[in-house]
């Protein structure tokens, strides 16, 4: 008899925790590939002023912007993340409550560093 | 591994509209997964109407009702309808619960229920949770001894025992564990929340002689470390445990054990 498998993503509520878990290994991912950019960056610095304006111009773009702001925020929320994981691998923090506080501040301290970053280096 | 969508024969369909009772003003919509195993068809969602003047309050109530009074066919597990036994474990509203201590006015909108998610069905809301009773088994869920035994029973001080307290109470309902994506991946080699707990009620009972031993069994990639925290389990759990805190200790002394040797 060939048993059907119930269903399971498409019907499980989707909570913050569980979302926070997901974007913990996104953006680990992401800092993972954001390390190619990090490293045509350094590329273009041996290769002189040409490449390097090449860089520049293209790092300066609003995508180029886009993609580099997006690497910050995958930064700091991963931080946060991580911070989350040596809370809980202590042994702490595991009342649902709690898990519900740390899953706002990750997603919410990595927005909130993100803007600040920028703003400080717009500003200065 | 990880797949995402349902199998072909897994895909659910809308299935049959049962009929209003005439009195709508206390109407409440059910949506319930059937697949039946004597069909060829793939499983599907039925629609229930029930009005809840003429209905117990609890989502199991209804179910029963549904099966007394309107579709016989329906077929669920249920047996103390006070959330001792734990045989009413379902997917209600999007989260694994007891049908029996969950209201249906808890719940918004129409009332969706599926059985328990990434299982094997056998008919409707039934899953056939064998492999989930045999992790159970494999962790060896009694008292392992060395010592001459006592005449009478194995005792202990009120205070050890008390350290049993949160990891005893489980009723193997197995909300946890296929409320976990890392269970619904990984079920072949990654125990879950529900066998884990149990593992770590066994390693901390101050009468057990084989603990060694007992973190030996565990200390693998796949039966404990599949367990990312991702605290679905303590969110789904019916009696309040917290799965994720016990694997958690587990993974801790395994370090401390390696630490201290």
């Amino acid at each position: 008899m060939n048993k059907p498998l119930s269903p399971h993503l498409s019907i499980y509520k989707f909570k913050l925790s569980l979302l926070m878990s997901i974007a913990h290994r996104i953006t680990g991912g992401a800092l993972y590939m954001s390390m190619f950019i990090f490293m045509v960056f350094l590329v273009s610095l041996t290769m002189g002023e040409k490449y390097y304006a090449l860089y520049s111009l293209i790092a300066g773009s609003w995508l180029g912007r886009l993609v580099i702001i997006g690497i910050t925020w995958a930064i700091f929320h991963h931080m946060f993340g991580g911070l989350r994981h040596f809370i809980w691998d202590l042994g702490r923090g595991f009342e649902v409550k709690t898990v519900d506080q740390l899953a706002a501040i990750s997603l919410f301290g990595g927005i909130i560093l993100t803007i600040l970053y920028w703003l400080i280096f717009y500003i200065t | 591994m990880v797949e995402l969508a349902l199998p072909k024969n897994s895909k659910i369909t809308e299935g049959k509209q049962w009929p209003k009772p005439e009195n709508e003003e206390n109407l409440r919509e059910f949506r319930v997964y059937r697949w039946n195993p004597e069909d060829e068809k793939n499983p599907s969602i039925d629609t229930y109407f029930i009005d809840t003047e003429d209905c117990g309050p609890m989502v199991l109530d209804a179910l029963m009702k549904i099966k007394s009074d309107i579709d016989t066919s329906l077929t669920f597990r249920r047996s103390c309808r006070e959330g001792v036994c734990g045989s009413c474990a379902m997917n209600i509203d999007g989260v694994n619960r007891l049908a029996c201590t969950t209201a249906i006015e808890d719940v918004r909108g129409s009332v969706n229920i599926y059985p328990l998610p990434h299982q094997k069905v056998i008919k409707d809301l039934v899953p056939d949770l064998k492999n989930f009773f045999a992790q159970h088994k494999s962790v060896e869920p009694w008292l392992h001894t060395k010592k001459e035994d006592p005449k009478e029973e194995w005792l202990q001080s009120k205070e050890d025992r008390e350290q049993l307290d949160g990891f005893y109470e489980c009723i193997m309902c197995a909300c946890c564990s296929t409320s976990c994506p890392s269970y619904w991946w990984n079920s072949d080699k990654y125990l879950g929340p529900a066998a884990l707990l149990q593992a770590y009620r066994w390693i901390i009972d101050s009468r057990d002689d084989e603990r060694d031993e007992r973190l030996d069994k565990l200390e693998d990639p796949f039966k404990l470390y599949r367990c990312h925290t991702i605290m679905n389990c303590a969110k789904a759990c019916p009696k309040g445990l917290n799965p994720a805190k016990a694997i958690a200790s587990i993974k801790k002394m395994l370090v401390e054990r390696r630490v201290s040797k």
